[in-house]
C-alpha cells in the first residue's frame, strides 16, 4: 500500500507487472529503465537465473516528479512469469497499489495468458484485494510479431472489466510508457479516493 | 498491531521521534548502519554511515527477503520468523520485524557483536512500537474523520499526472 511521507514530502507506490512467462514483464522494465534520465530512476535489481529468467522479482525505483509539492515515487516489479514459481508471485503481491497485465499476444500463448489472469485473481484475493476494485490495466505485448490474435479477440477473453488496454511492442518500446502512465494515473486517482 | 492493507502516513513529528530512537541505538549497539522499511519496501527512515549505500535497494531487497522467509515459516506451521541474521566476512546483517508491518535492519561489523545488537534491538523494538501504533491510530482516526479532504492528492487532475512524464 502506498506511504505517504509528510516528513520528506514523498509519497510511494507499488506497482505489479504480472503476466505469463516470457511475455515481456522484464524488457517492459528494462525499456522504462534505459528511457528514464539517469536521476530520476534508481538501481535496477534484477533476481534471476542464469538463464535470465525472473527467479523472484525485477525492481526498478521511478522518481517522476512532484504533485502538489510532494514528490512522487514509483516502485516497479515484476513477477517470475513461471507457473512453478507461484509462492513467489504471492509475495511480490502483497501491498500492491496497481497491477499491469502483460499478456503475451501470440496465438499460442492465448490459454497461459488466460490461466496467468486467472492466477493473479486468485493471488489478489489471498492478499485480500479485489481483481474488480484494484488500479489494473492490460497490456497486449508483442504486436510486432505475425501470429498474432487479433486485439478484439484478446480483449473479450482477458478485459471483460473493461479496464484501460494498451498495444506494445515492449523490445522497441512501443507503448511501454503510455502503459506505465495508464497505470500511474489510476493509482494516483484511486490514493484520491481512498486515503 | 499495524494493518498491513492500509496506507502508512508519516508526519514530521514521528519522523524525528523515530529518528531519535534509531540514533540512540546506532550508538547504543555501535553499529554502522540502521534503517527501517515498511513491509512492502519502502524505506521509512535511515542512520548511520548510509552515503555510500544504496538504501532504497536495499530496503526493497530486505522486504523480499521478509517476504520469502515468512512464505518459509508458514511452510513450517510458524506464524513468521521475527529475526534473521546474514553473517558477512567483515559486515553483518541483522533484521527484525516491529509490530507486525516494520522492518528494523542493523548493519555491523566487529566493534559490535550479534549479542549486544539483538540486546538493544529489542529493547529499541517496545520503543519504535509505541510509535507505530500511535502513527496507526492517527491516520485511522484522520481517515475517519476528514476522509480524503486532508489528502494532498484529493483534488488531482489528469494535468497534473500528464506533467510526471514530460
Amino acid at each position: 500500500m502506498s506511504f505517504i511521507n509528510y516528513a520528506s514530502r514523498e509519497i510511494n507506490c507499488k506497482i505489479v507487472y504480472y503476466g505469463p512467462g516470457l511475455c515481456g514483464k522484464t524488457t517492459n522494465l528494462q525499456f522504462i529503465y534505459t528511457k528514464t534520465a539517469n536521476e530520476a530512476k534508481g538501481k535496477m535489481i534484477s533476481l534471476a537465473t542464469e538463464t535470465e529468467r525472473t527467479l523472484f522479482f525485477d525492481f526498478l525505483p521511478l522518481a517522476l516528479g512532484e504533485i502538489r509539492g510532494f514528490k512522487t515515487r514509483f516502485h516497479l516489479y515484476t513477477v517470475p512469469g513461471q507457473v512453478f514459481y507461484d509462492a513467489s508471485r504471492k509475495l511480490i503481491l502483497k501491498g500492491v497499489d496497481g497491477v499491469v497485465f502483460v499478456a503475451d499476444s501470440q496465438e499460442e500463448r492465448f490459454d497461459a495468458n488466460i490461466e496467468s489472469l486467472e492466477n493473479l485473481k486468485d493471488n489478489l484475493e489471498e492478499q485480500g484485494f479485489d481483481i474488480e476494485k484494484i488500479p489494473f490495466v492490460i497490456q497486449y505485448n508483442k504486436r510486432d510479431l505475425p501470429n498474432c490474435s487479433s486485439v478484439e479477440e484478446l480483449s473479450d477473453l482477458l478485459n471483460p472489466r473493461r479496464v484501460p488496454e494498451l498495444e506494445a511492442c515492449a523490445t522497441t518500446g512501443e507503448g511501454i510508457f503510455e502503459t506505465l502512465k495508464a497505470i500511474a494515473k489510476l493509482v494516483l486517482t484511486d490514493l484520491n479516493k481512498g486515503a | 498491531m499495524l494493518d498491513p492493507q492500509s496506507s502508512l502516513v508519516m508526519y514530521d513529528e514521528e519522523y524525528q521521534r523515530i529518528l531519535v530512537l534509531l540514533e540512540k541505538l546506532l550508538r547504543e549497539s555501535n553499529t554502522k548502519v540502521i534503517f527501517l522499511v515498511d513491509k512492502n519496501g519502502q524505506l521509512i527512515a535511515a542512520t548511520g554511515e548510509t552515503a555510500n549505500l544504496d538504501t532504497t535497494s536495499l530496503a526493497s531487497l530486505t522486504a523480499g527477503n521478509i517476504a520469502a522467509t515468512g512464505g518459509l515459516a508458514k511452510l513450517i506451521g510458524e506464524k513468521e520468523f521475527s529475526i534473521l541474521f546474514h553473517e558477512g566476512e567483515k559486515d553483518n546483517i541483522h533484521i527484525s520485524i516491529i509490530g507486525g508491518r516494520v522492518i528494523l535492519v542493523v548493519i555491523f561489523d566487529q566493534r559490535s557483536s550479534l549479542g549486544l545488537v539483538r540486546l538493544r534491538v529489542k529493547k529499541a523494538t517496545n520503543d519504535l512500537a509505541v510509535v507505530f501504533e500511535e502513527m496507526a491510530r492517527k491516520t485511522a482516526e484522520e481517515t475517519a474523520s476528514a476522509g480524503s479532504a486532508t489528502s494532498p492528492f484529493a483534488e488531482i487532475t489528469d494535468d497534473d499526472i500528464d506533467n510526471l512524464f514530460n
